[in-house]
């Protein structure tokens, strides 16, 4: 049996412990913000964070999971309670067809939490694994871009008021 | 009132249809039926028609008929409705509509969404059903207060009665019991509210927080998982195969076949995945076998040297002014586009649950009504019993117009007799499709020396489309046909198109975007049975590459500036004309470093016209795109930020085409399996997007495609400038 939290809930899988992250999410713990885009890592539909590290789960093992903190688009906001970058999202209107959108918003929170005044360039490494086949990039990294920028200019008041 | 059962008449009241002038929707036989409307009516809620309801608590929905796959479809028809209804779009519940023949595409006359068209077929209509709605409100207001109706205003959700408000929703009792006013006098366009206006997006919260539902994420209790494992080349049967190891593995629960191929069903998806790969199964050999993609080139380009292509289109005497024109006047060139997938990120996948008298679809289908023609071919049932549960899309581009995955899970789910959900994998999707056709084009032209052409002739050669899709669809379309028939009719299109008429999705665009005083478009169809179906712009995907590197050749041998030339060749269109000319100067205002080079390009289709420029370098053999400044005319821009949106989002779906764009084929086989060897343009690699919208209160015309065609020459036309090698292939690949 594996235990691991999901979004800050414990819980236990007992199927074959071989089986991608990404369907036990999915298919047992029936949470379906994260997508299935390429099952080999290669389009970052299926990002999730495990312990604050964004992962491509449709190639990671359930069995990795073990004894750590899984989190999905689900738990890092919701429509009543939103990320700051979810709101960013909403803001520059970025979704056209929206299904990589949990994928690109989980790993920009890495990013994020990680580099919280992000530049253009940290941006652009960061989300280069993560494909939208509509274009939606200009409006991502705009939407990033703000959130790092606001981050920025916290940063500055708040060293500003330091010294 | 909680109607449910409104009649046809009733609804073409409700929607001014009736002696407005409108076209009204004509259902093919057999195609649609009239059943109750696939609304679910909440607590006294009010239907006054197919597309709203209205309840007590002033909460309105939209019953959106077409499908959002990204293009904004659902904001841009919420905002239409909700212009001459008085209310705010952002406050509206908008949903997907069910299948119901009141949906129709007033165009398509089915049940569905492609070309580009929603916006520019809605547009009318559904700001008719808003302004009668809105009318039969102010009569039930004027009734419960006692007050003269024409001594009523509305704002935005409210009738307005010096400084008190009433929101609509008290009045809907009364509305239900009145007569629905017909054709009511629209807005004039100078006191819209809502149209023209930037919006966020209707469906951004859902799309950002996980909660929007995409076909995928079915979860019907009972349900099974199901893959198909398919031929490598296209279309061949299954001549016998072993499930010996597949049958016994983990949670597998049966091994079927289907037209398709085998399917693996198993209690999760993961065991269906695995156990798909113990299948050992030998497939027929069949004449596409043989093919590869240098072979496929080969057939194009002799099919053109033969010369025995049919005519399409002509103007004036090409030959005449050919023979009139100086030798060294004339131009020739053979540009050539590859075979493409569509990539949508949601693979393709359909959850079904047939019962004894009633079947429910769970999927995102561009074509809705074809869906449950389907269904009603393959379970017998009848078509009221028939509900398609239409999602949001992850993406369309054309992929979702076709219907195999709906033959598919209906096949499964009547040999199981479980609810059942069918997942393609990316490998199926970019080996098993249906592709953008291969294209060859040869183009002629003479120019007199002031850039005025002055004969043209435009030949392609490649696959047609729409007698495939005609196939495709026809078992959707009239479910009552027996089989025998519809293949009879599916084998004259077939013949139509292969030898006499011409499609016009192989040719559009080979002439359109300019006024040319002779011309002669014709075409050589050559099909090497690879399955093909529309893409994001269709003809005009390849057309405009071939047309638009031309016109910068003729400049160059003209020794002529390219948007000069161009202009000189739109004295018939105003529009694009202007359109160019903005473009122009634009260009002509840019400061580039040294190192980066323009390139510039227009074309006008889905009744929109559009020029592009792009800002290119090239560093060892690498393209490289910076920026790309568009200019649009798309007539009123209900909402400019969705339209600015579409145009970026056709920049980087073209430039992924004109980079990396190629389906390849080995023994038949389609070589590409997943994004490592069909890679899409990534957030590093992606270039800055600048939109112009010309301003303008003409009827909207589409913008879901016509960002795409100009991208690729205009990149071609820089990287000529930046390298002197003209690229004539895509995808584009320096020597």
């Amino acid at each position: 049996m594996i235990t691991f939290s999901l979004n800050g809930e414990l819980v236990h899988f007992n199927g074959d412990p071989s089986t991608p992250l990404l369907w036990v999410i999915r298919d047992d713990f029936k949470l379906k913000g994260s997508k299935f885009g390429c099952g080999a890592g290669l389009c970052g539909a299926c990002t999730m964070h495990l312990d604050g590290t964004a992962m491509k789960t449709c190639v990671l093992p359930v069995a990795a999971a073990a004894d750590k903190a899984v989190t999905t688009i689900e738990g890092l906001g919701n429509p009543e309670d939103l990320h700051p970058l979810q709101t960013a999202w909403i803001e520059h209107n970025v979704p056209q067809c929206g299904y990589c959108q949990s994928g690109q918003i989980m790993a920009a929170a890495a990013l994020i939490a990680d580099k919280p005044s992000a530049s253009s360039e940290d941006v652009d490494n960061a989300m280069s694994g993560n494909i939208c086949r509509c274009g939606c990039y200009p409006r991502i990294k705009a939407a990033i871009m703000s959130v790092a920028a606001s981050a920025l200019s916290y940063d500055a008041a708040a060293a500003e008021a330091n010294s | 009132m909680s109607d449910q059962t409104l009649s046809r008449r009733h609804f073409l009241k409700a929607s001014g249809m009736v002696g407005g002038g409108i076209v009204v929707a004509v259902a093919l036989p057999g195609c649609a039926f009239k059943g109750p409307h696939p609304i679910e009516v909440t607590d006294a809620g009010f239907v006054p028609n197919a597309f709203l309801q209205i309840t007590p608590d002033n909460q309105v929905t939209f019953y959106c008929p077409s499908d959002e796959m990204g293009q904004g479809i659902r904001t841009g028809l919420a905002t239409i409705v909700g212009e001459e209804l008085d209310v705010n779009p952002a406050t509206m519940l908008v949903k997907a509509a069910g299948s119901h023949e009141d949906y129709n595409n007033p165009e398509f006359r089915v049940q569905g969404t492609g070309g580009s068209n929603a916006v520019r077929v809605f547009y009318e209509p559904l700001r008719q059903v808003g302004a009668d709605t809105r009318a039969l409100l102010l009569n039930a207001a004027s009734l419960d207060l006692g007050i003269p109706a024409d001594q009523l205003l509305t704002a935005d959700g409210f009738i307005v009665v010096g400084d008190r408000r009433y929101p609509y929703g008290d009045f809907v009792e009364t509305a239900s019991s009145l007569e629905m006013p017909i054709a009511t006098e629209l807005k004039a366009p100078s006191s819209f509210r809502y149209i023209g206006a930037d919006a966020p997006r209707v469906d951004a919260l859902a799309k950002a927080t996980g909660t929007a539902n995409f076909g995928i994420d079915a979860d019907v209790p009972g349900m099974v998982y199901a893959v198909v494992v398919r031929p490598p080349v296209a279309g061949a049967k299954a001549l016998n195969f072993d499930d010996s190891t597949a049958r016994v593995a983990p949670g597998v629960l049966a091994v079927v076949p289907v037209s398709s191929g085998v399917a693996v069903v198993a209690e999760r998806y993961w065991q269906a995945n695995q156990a798909a790969k113990k299948l050992t199964i030998d497939w027929e050999e069949t004449p596409l076998s043989m093919v590869t993609s240098e072979q496929v080139r080969q057939d194009l380009s002799a099919a053109l040297e033969a010369d025995d292509d049919t005519e399409s289109t002509r103007e004036g005497d090409p030959e005449k002014a050919f023979a009139d024109a100086d030798a060294g006047a004339i131009l020739e060139a053979d540009y050539y586009a590859p075979f493409l997938a569509h990539a949508p990120m949601e693979p393709l996948n359909a959850t079904l649950r047939i019962t004894e008298d009633s079947a429910d679809l769970w999927t995102g289908v561009q074509f809705v009504g074809a869906a449950q023609g389907v269904l009603e071919r393959l379970t017998g049932l009848p078509r009221g019993n028939i509900k398609i549960h239409n999602q949001f899309l992850g993406g369309g581009f054309g992929r979702r117009a076709t219907l195999s995955h709906i033959v598919e899970v209906a096949e499964i789910a009547l040999s199981v007799d479980k609810p059942v959900q069918l997942l393609w994998s990316r490998e199926d999707d970019l080996r098993h499709g249906f592709y953008r056709p291969a294209a060859m084009m040869k183009i002629k032209a003479a120019a007199d020396n002031e850039g005025q052409i002055t004969a043209w002739q435009a030949r392609r050669s490649g696959a047609n489309i729409s007698a495939q899709t005609f196939k495709n669809a026809l078992p959707g379309v009239l479910p009552n046909l027996p089989t025998g028939l519809l293949n009879g009719l599916a084998g004259a299109m077939d013949y139509v198109f292969n030898n006499w008429a011409v499609d016009g999705s192989s040719v559009e665009g080979l002439h359109e975007t300019y006024s040319l005083p002779s011309y002669q478009v014709s075409h050589a169809s050559v099909d090497h049975g690879l399955p093909t179906t529309f893409w994001r712009s269709v003809g005009h995907s390849y057309t405009s590459f071939a047309v638009e590197s031309m016109m910068d050749e003729l400049a160059e041998a003209k020794q002529l500036d390219p948007v000069a030339l161009r202009l000189k060749n739109l004295k018939d269109k105003p529009r694009m004309q202007n359109v160019v000319a903005k473009a122009g100067e634009l260009m002509a205002a840019m400061t580039v470093p040294a190192d980066h080079h323009l390139g510039f390009a227009a074309h006008s289709s889905f009744g929109t016209d559009v020029a592009q420029i792009a800002e290119v370098s090239v560093s060892e053999g690498q393209i490289r795109v910076h920026k790309v400044t568009c200019v649009v005319d798309c007539g009123l821009a209900v909402n400019p930020d969705i339209v600015t949106a579409q145009l970026e989002g056709a920049v980087m779906f073209a430039l992924t085409a004109a980079l990396y764009g190629s389906i390849d084929l080995d023994g038949g086989a389609v070589v590409q399996s997943n994004f490592h060897n069909y890679p899409i343009l990534r957030m590093n690699e992606s270039p800055a997007v600048d939109v112009v919208i010309i301003e303008s209160t003409t009827p909207p015309t589409g913008i879901g495609e016509p960002g795409v065609p100009p991208l690729a020459p205009a990149v071609a036309n820089a990287v000529y400038r930046a390298t002197g090698q003209r690229l004539r292939d895509l995808p584009l690949q320096l020597a």
